[in-house]
């Protein structure tokens, strides 16, 4: 989890961009992080703007903690760590889904997410007991929960840029039923959009991203990059094309500046990562407040009439 | 089994951590604030090692962490809305304290030399087996403390929670109500961090709560019963760890919890559904039984 790197580099970043860059690209470890990172962050963008539409963070974050006992559970039986990953954020996707699917929307908000953070809980249950059984004591625990930038080959990322090719093409094909069913479920089911499929099939792409990203990012900080984008983006337009390329726009930004960060400082890239997410989205916020627009996603029917969705 | 003094403090700090968490649990679920939830019991991680690389007690960084991010989550959104922050802001912010948790983590683990990782550890999966005699008191303590508050505040709160609107005109103070409400929500999460760790404790808030909230629409009797859960979640979770060796105790006790959810489901959803627990959320009855009082 620590690029620890300072007895390679020693030298701190000598504010020139370009000879930063040079340092920056200089090992490969370094290059196929940043690509991962650019990867990871750029599909993140754009399933959790999606997310972060339907008010589905809770989702997200459970969906996104899953990978924890989906990655001990794999190195427990010796299956490669990324079945595991996808294996459980599977079967969380379909478990909350069907969960959300039995009530009716607004008023059972408190039992769906009840069935949520159950679900959540008895999986890291499950991770906790996975990994004291593989290791009696509990050993890496920390690369699996807070992730690791090092040591990512070129395979690797290549099998993450094909899931993500295909994660958005899915998005792409689905994209206007859902951002309608997003934006007004209501309307959409009577317009007849499958409203239900969508938001399982919804869950489970998301479920698909988060284990993908978390591979990279560890279970608890792909949160971040699903989240924090997206919002900060929301909240600086209302244009859906625009939010979505400002979304994207800023994950890559903000991972780039969190690698950097850690390579030229001793500190966890996690770290980095979650603190520039945060300050961007406050920034936004004030900046926002500043100006007197009003807010285009606080309430979600503002969207369409600017838009047409 | 009770001869050691290791389950002795084990059962002493676990009955009273459940019984604030199946407490202030069930109207969590109620409030449909269990993200909050979440996002305090991780926010507990980093006050846990925020103290260990401060190098004071960890429980002190407990309980001041979880507090200020619960009084802040309330602020946040109690300006301008009167309603808590909603989930994305939610989100955001735990994001960035997991970040700084990490960051802790880094920080402590340059400090010293191999115990560290289990310090970490510990924060996140809880380590209920390893608790003193003096730790285990004073964990009862302060889960009396917070039932016993829970308990003071239940019936505005449960009226501020079912129609806030109503409540505010008969003079409720809703809003401090969810202030104190949430800073509780913190305390309890520091308080059974101790005992399940950081990552679980949601399982004892949300799995026993939603049962209850699930099995009955009268608010006191499912009180009542999300900690009754709770705590016998609690002591079959011990027992079956005690009983199986390799089986850590908190998986037990999140294993059970969740089990206690599955029957609560299985057994509600076969007569009509969720219709019965939906009652408590429309029901006029309860909120004229509440404003008459």
């Amino acid at each position: 989890m620590l690029i620890s790197t300072s007895a390679v580099v020693a030298a701190g970043p000598s504010l020139n961009p370009l000879s930063d860059l040079r340092q920056l690209t200089a090992y490969p470890f370094m290059v196929s992080a940043l690509e991962a990172g650019t990867i990871v962050a750029g599909m993140a963008a754009v399933i959790g703007w999606f997310m972060v539409l339907r008010r589905q963070t809770f989702a997200g974050h459970t969906l996104s903690v899953m990978s924890f006992p989906g990655a001990a559970g794999a190195l427990l039986i010796g299956l490669s760590a990324a079945a595991g990953y996808f294996l459980f954020t599977a079967i969380a996707a379909l478990i909350i889904g069907a969960a959300a699917g039995t009530q009716t929307r607004r008023r059972q908000h408190g039992q769906e997410a009840a069935i949520t953070g159950a679900v959540q809980a008895f999986g890291l249950a499950c991770g906790f007991l996975f990994l004291s059984l593989y290791q009696g004591v509990l050993g890496n625990y920390e690369s699996l929960l807070f992730g690791s930038f090092l040591g990512i080959t070129h395979g690797q990322v290549l099998a993450l840029a094909l899931v993500a090719a295909v994660a958005l093409a899915l998005l792409a094909i689905a994209g206007r039923p859902l951002l309608f069913a997003s934006l007004d479920e209501g309307v959409a089911q009577v317009r007849g959009v499958p409203t239900r499929t969508l938001s399982l099939g919804f869950l489970l792409l998301l479920g698909l991203a988060v284990a993908e990203t978390a591979q990279i990012t560890g279970a608890l900080l792909v949160f971040a990059l699903l989240v924090a984008p997206p919002a900060t983006a929301q909240v600086l337009t209302p244009r859906i094309g625009l939010s979505l390329a400002l979304s994207v726009l800023i994950g890559v930004l903000v991972t780039w500046v969190g690698l950097a960060l850690a390579y030229f400082y001793e500190y966890p890239v996690g770290f980095y990562i979650t603190t520039v997410a945060f300050v961007a989205y406050v920034l936004a916020r004030v900046a926002r407040a500043r100006g007197d627009n009003p807010s285009p996603f606080t309430s979600k029917r503002a969207l369409p009439a600017q838009e047409g969705a | 089994m009770f001869a050691h003094e290791f389950f002795r403090n084990a059962l002493l700090a676990g009955t009273f951590v459940a019984l604030a968490c199946g407490s202030v649990g069930y109207f969590v679920v109620v409030r449909a604030q269990v993200f909050a939830g979440d996002a305090l019991s991780h926010v507990a991680f980093t006050g846990a090692l925020a103290a260990a690389a401060a190098g004071i007690d960890a429980r002190v960084g407990l309980f001041a962490a979880t507090i200020a991010v619960a009084l802040a989550l309330g602020a946040i959104g109690g300006v301008r809305t009167r309603q808590p922050a909603d989930d994305v802001t939610i989100g955001i912010v735990f994001a960035w304290v997991l970040g700084l948790g990490v960051l802790f983590l880094a920080l402590f683990s340059s400090g010293s030399g191999a115990g560290d990782g289990l310090l970490g550890a510990r924060a996140l999966f809880g380590s209920i087996f390893g608790l003193s005699t003096a730790d285990a008191r004073l964990a009862a303590v302060i889960g009396v403390a917070i039932f016993a508050a829970i308990l003071a505040i239940a019936r505005p709160l449960l009226f501020a929670s079912v129609d806030p609107g109503v409540a505010a005109v008969r003079g409720v103070p809703v809003t401090i109500l969810g202030l104190v409400f949430l800073a509780l929500v913190g305390a309890t999460a520091a308080e059974a961090t101790q005992a399940v760790g950081a990552l679980l404790l949601l399982g004892l808030i949300a799995a026993p709560a939603g049962a209850a909230h699930r099995l009955t629409s009268d608010p006191y009797l499912a009180l009542a019963l999300s900690t009754g859960l709770a705590v016998l979640a609690m002591w079959l979770g011990l027992i079956l760890s005690y009983a199986i060796p390799s089986l850590p105790p908190s998986t037990a006790i999140i294993a059970t919890a969740t089990a206690c959810y599955l029957l609560a489901f299985l057994f509600s959803s076969r007569p009509r559904g969720g219709q019965r627990s939906a009652r408590l959320h429309s029901a006029p009855d309860t909120v004229h039984r509440l404003a008459q009082n």
